[in-house]
């Protein structure tokens, strides 16, 4: 047995946009437990809903997070929704899953760029960046933002899309899907990022649902917690999950690969299957006594969104759960007996949204 | 010109932001703005560093951090505040957690405004902060003679 060194990773390290800090403990270039501390981007955004009434609380509730901030609207006001039992148009139900599932391509693409930054392959960074920004220039065209769009509001969408715009959408679509199809390719089959991914971190079918992992990471191990499969409006779309079975991180790159095509696929069928009519419904008065929960499938896995209401317009409540913050135990738990060289790809794996952890 | 304004490396730390202003930043790096043809690098170790790009309002946990990214650079050096966050505290100015801008723990030389701050506002701020690391550096060299 050699001789145990701890080596702090982060806050700030190269590999890392965002800060958080693990201490790994090594024995030679082996991590034996990893101790991960949190807190660093800590603002307790939860306690506003006291203070800002229902419809102000959607633009800090955007603010929980940068990259999936469609996903934390669309989870707010769902759950703001069923508490003052407001049926909103289908027409809003269409154009939420459209930006949801946009927002989805362009998180996954953003990671995968990370990912091979991670990795030191620089130019595939830069590809798949530059076919992010597509998704960009749509968000921006429609709503005139490029990352935090206030689009979705209580009571359907800010403003309607036209049909010029979606027929528009769904061409840029079958753009990224020809990017994304040659550049997964690269992740699919370049020996390099094989050899780096392939076998590393492996998490089996009964660890995930002991650790109570979930998105991607559960799905490369063949678990399937898709909360869209219980949204009726994914159901008419003919939505089915992506698993697979490896549970390693070349499984869960693949699973992100695979779900940003399966989106597009999702945005042409809800363009072409789109209802007319209204695109929000008026909502007025106060917020009833009681409480309402409301699961939304975000890019990084389930978001759970908890309001109370005590009859006032401020919610005495507001509570997310996201993501990335049930997913540290997964992490933790693949970090133990990897090589150092490697911590760096299993962090990035789960996709850690430390913004959204910490709130 | 001095060399270090030809090339100005930059930190990027995310202090307490929601990850909009720094995706921003990374977009900078990426092939639509790539700022890289003039010469600006992101690096991740200070002691190489010229400017300091920070996002997000300072909390109680970060602050030494943040304090010690600066100290941690050579002089002559430039904190950029980007985003609205950075600048003021932004939209979370009254959470029980935040401090306020970056400019309650370090000096900031320039602030860039916006939620999320566009990346065209934020490539504008590092070209502000060009010419305040410029005055910086002929302040050091003038202090010398």
């Amino acid at each position: 047995m050699g001789k145990r060194t701890i080596v702090p990773f982060g806050p700030q390290h190269p590999a890392l946009p965002e800060p958080i800090h693990l201490d790994l403990e090594l024995e030679d270039e082996k991590v034996v437990r990893a101790i991960p501390s949190i807190g660093y981007v800590h603002r307790g955004l939860e306690k506003l809903a006291e203070t800002r009434d229902y419809e102000q609380m959607t633009y800090v509730m955007e603010r929980v997070c940068g990259i999936c901030s469609f996903g934390h609207s669309y989870g707010y006001t769902g759950a703001v929704e069923g508490l003052m039992d407001i049926e909103i148009p289908d027409r809003a139900k269409y154009l939420r899953v459209i930006f949801h599932e946009l927002s989805r391509v362009h998180s996954h693409l953003l990671w995968l760029g990370l990912l091979a930054d991670a990795m030191g392959f620089d130019s595939l960074f830069m590809h798949c960046w530059r076919i992010r920004e597509k998704v960009l220039d749509v968000f921006e065209e429609i709503t005139g933002a490029r990352v935090i769009m206030s689009f979705c509001k209580v009571g359907g969408v800010r403003k309607d899309v036209t049909p010029e715009m979606l027929n528009k959408v769904a061409g840029v679509c079958n753009e990224i899907e020809e990017e994304v199809r040659k550049t997964g390719m690269v992740f699919m089959k370049d020996t390099s990022v094989k050899n780096r991914l392939v076998g590393k971190g492996v998490l089996s079918k009964q660890e995930i649902i002991d650790l109570s992992a979930v998105g991607p990471v559960a799905r490369g191990s063949g678990f399937d917690n898709d909360v869209r499969t219980t949204e009726p409006t994914y159901k008419a779309l003919g939505f089915e999950p992506i698993l697979r079975d490896e549970g390693d991180c070349y499984a869960r790159c693949m699973v992100r690969v695979d779900e940003i095509i399966q989106s597009m696929n999702l945005i042409r069928t809800a363009i072409k299957d789109i209802p007319t009519g209204d695109f929000c419904v008026p909502v007025k008065g106060p917020v009833p006594v009681g409480d309402f929960a409301y699961r939304v499938e975000q890019p990084r896995g389930e978001g759970f969104y908890y309001v109370q209401g005590n009859g006032t317009k401020n919610l005495s409540r507001a509570r997310v759960r996201t993501p990335t913050n049930i997913n540290i135990p997964a992490l933790v738990k693949t970090l133990q007996g990897c090589d150092l060289q490697d911590v760096t790809m299993l962090v990035l794996t789960i996709d850690p949204c430390i913004s959204c952890t910490e709130r | 010109m001095a060399y270090t304004t030809k090339s100005p490396w930059i930190l990027h730390y995310d202090a307490s932001s929601c990850n909009g202003c720094d995706i921003e930043v990374l977009a900078c790096l990426t092939p639509l703005y790539d700022v890289e043809r003039f010469g600006i690098i992101n690096t991740g170790d200070p002691k190489q560093a010229d400017i300091l790009l920070i996002t997000g309002a300072v909390n109680d946990q970060n602050k030494n951090v943040v304090k010690q990214l600066y100290e941690q650079m050579p002089d002559p050096k430039v904190v950029v505040a980007v985003g609205i966050c950075a600048c003021s505290g932004g939209v979370f100015r009254d959470c029980y957690n935040i401090l306020g801008g970056v400019d309650t723990v370090i000096p900031v030389d320039v602030y860039v405004p916006g939620c999320a701050a566009r990346p065209e506002s934020i490539i504008d701020g590092v070209v502000k902060g060009l010419a305040v690391l410029e005055e910086k550096t002929n302040k050091m060299k003038e202090a010398k003679r």
